[in-house]
């Protein structure tokens, strides 16, 4: 190939992807502009392509009709809880999986990953009446607790740990550390990076979930933000400026953490993903 | 993978006393760590899974629950309205999920061309739509695709065309769906593709190439079959996936207009939390999940053989 055509064919291949990407961006522009404009606006004709003044204005009516403040409050805490909660137990099994030889690891480990296969539907019926028997309903508990072990998370961890050279772990043992310190100071500080994939993919899963809490919340005050904003939609006066402002403040920040540390999320989701 | 951790070990004893110790807790050890997990799961996962085959032979009347036997499937297998779901999911799968693949495929290849400039701005942005959570997506496109004054008809408006009902029309509201879907999904399994393409071995292209391989016949004979794990994986993440879509259309079209976007997903839920028949609603999760089992096994016996 000479250089003349190898440039030619770079720069089709570049200009020709840059127009799919901004294909595929156009929502999320189109998403920062109509939130700052009022639900009148946003169906006009031309409608706008530009940001407008009504930000504040959607945000303040989002506060009135489903206490918004409120609403990004809870979704927060149940998605740091969760992530906490739920990356400490993927974790301490993916370790136990990947490090340890004991009777029964094969058959448990194949048990846990039955639930990547059967579909949450079907316990979906079954979780709402434990939740009911155990008085959950519409509690926090509810939305975090059936969660904690998601198969995903055990994997990633197991296929992550795998990687930790078991000299590492020997010495420490020679040192006469316990099992339990082993872990603590000398598995995790080396895992940091899966750990922090791991920690973005359980807030982004949590943030993001929308059948299971519309499922068990029942009061509007403990609503997540999918949860606030499906509620809000199913209205017969749809404000469509607030709702959009809603998501723009849900979905914005997300996508700016996301950016910024893509980076390790992409390369420790894909050290589970593909094995053969 | 693993070394073994128990047996004789020839290691030095730190010591006195310390071996005897640790041995015994370091056969513990890893059922303590795994226990949490395991105890969530079976409470929260197996247990749910067999209660809901029970639930699925009974029926509520009047507030006490019925066994019924298999009355809930008989039901099933004669309501119209779950032939529709069913329907309509396979066409999702058959038409969605085929073209979504293709595209992520060539998007892979194109992310791993040593051609293209600033791969890493590229990857990002394809990534980003996966981070949208589904309600939030599910709202923006259904006020884009508005048919009077959505962004879109505006836009196809000024090339000539006529509006176009892709809300409201059952035809094109299978499309929309069609559309929010590959969208949100098609660059995150371009990354999982190209991961896989990362790892294919440099020397086969240039073999390929030596034996005066085209860029085609080097896509067919080298690329595919590198990528056939990969494609296996994400088909199979896909599927069941799609077998499963739920949060789409409700946020989209609410399985209308006409029942033409009802999933069994949908369909599931509008039974167990609108009618409150949870032993219907049951059932209809029993039929998906070995609807995703024989699937599962097709797929695996399809294009794994190979690998």
């Amino acid at each position: 190939m000479t250089a003349a055509r190898h440039r030619g064919r770079s720069i089709l291949l570049t200009s020709g992807l840059a127009i799919a990407l901004a294909a595929v961006l156009i929502p999320f522009y189109w998403l920062v502009v109509a939130a700052t404009h009022s639900s009148g606006e946003i169906f006009d004709s031309p409608p706008p392509l530009l940001p407008g003044g009504h930000l504040a204005e959607n945000l303040q009516t989002l506060q009135d009709t489903a206490q918004f403040g409120r609403v990004l409050l809870n979704s927060l805490l149940i998605a740091s809880i969760y992530t906490l909660c739920a990356g400490a137990v993927c974790t301490l099994a993916g370790y136990g999986f990947a490090k340890y030889r004991f009777r029964g690891r094969e058959p448990l480990f194949g048990l846990l990953m039955l639930g990547l296969v059967v579909p949450a539907q079907v316990t979906l019926v079954p979780l709402f009446q434990l939740m009911a028997e155990l008085r959950w309903l519409g509690t926090y508990q509810a939305v975090i607790m059936p969660n904690l072990a998601l198969p995903f998370g055990i994997f990633l961890m197991r296929q992550s740990m795998a990687a930790l050279p078991d000299e590492l772990l020997d010495s420490g043992r020679m040192d006469g550390c316990g099992e339990l310190r082993l872990f603590w100071k000398v598995v995790l500080p080396p895992m940091k990076p899966a750990l922090a994939a791991l920690a973005i993919f359980l807030f982004l899963y949590q943030w993001n979930d929308f059948v299971w809490p519309l499922i068990v919340l029942r009061d509007s005050a403990t609503f997540t933000v999918p949860v606030a904003l499906a509620s809000l939609q199913g209205l017969d006066e749809t404000d469509y400026g607030a709702i959009l402002a809603g998501t723009a403040a849900a979905a914005i920040p997300m996508a700016l953490v996301f950016l910024a540390l893509q980076r390790q999320f992409v390369s420790g989701l894909l050290a589970g993903a593909v094995k053969e | 993978m693993t070394v073994t951790l128990t047996g004789s070990e020839t290691r030095a004893v730190p010591s006195q006393g310390a071996a005897p110790r640790t041995r015994p807790r370091r056969r513990v050890a890893p059922y303590l760590f795994v226990l949490p997990a395991l105890l969530l799961f079976a409470a929260f996962k197996l247990y749910p899974i067999g209660r809901s085959f029970v639930i699925s032979l009974h029926k509520t009347v009047g507030g006490t629950e019925r066994f019924v036997g298999a009355d809930n499937y008989t039901r099933l297998m004669g309501d119209p309205l779950f032939w529709t779901a069913l329907k309509n999911t396979a066409v999702i799968l058959a038409v969605q999920v085929p073209v979504m693949l293709a595209l992520a495929t060539g998007l892979a290849v194109a992310l791993d061309s040593t051609l293209l400039r600033g791969r890493t701005v590229f990857r990002l942005g394809f990534f980003l739509p996966m981070v949208t959570g589904l309600v939030a997506y599910g709202i923006i496109f259904s006020v884009l695709l508005n048919k009077d004054y959505g962004l879109v008809n505006w836009l196809t408006g000024l090339a000539g065309l006529d509006p176009v009902p892709w809300l409201t029309d059952p035809l094109w509201a299978k499309v929309s769906l069609g559309l929010a879907l590959t969208w949100h999904y098609t660059g995150y399994n371009a990354v999982i593709l190209l991961a896989r393409l990362q790892s294919v071995p440099a020397e086969l292209y240039d073999a390929a190439s030596v034996d005066g391989a085209g860029a085609w016949t080097s896509f067919r004979h080298v690329t595919l079959p590198g990528l056939r794990p990969a494609l296996l994986l994400t088909t199979v993440l896909s599927t069941i996936g799609t077998l499963q879509i739920f949060d789409e259309p409700y946020v989209l079209t609410g399985g209308g207009p006409d029942n033409a976007t009802l999933t069994i997903g949908v369909y599931l839920y509008q039974n167990a939390f609108k009618y409150f028949d949870f032993g219907y609603a049951s059932a209809i999760a029993y039929a998906l999940a070995v609807l995703i089992g024989i699937l599962g096994v097709i797929q695996f016996r399809f294009l794994g053989e190979k690998s």
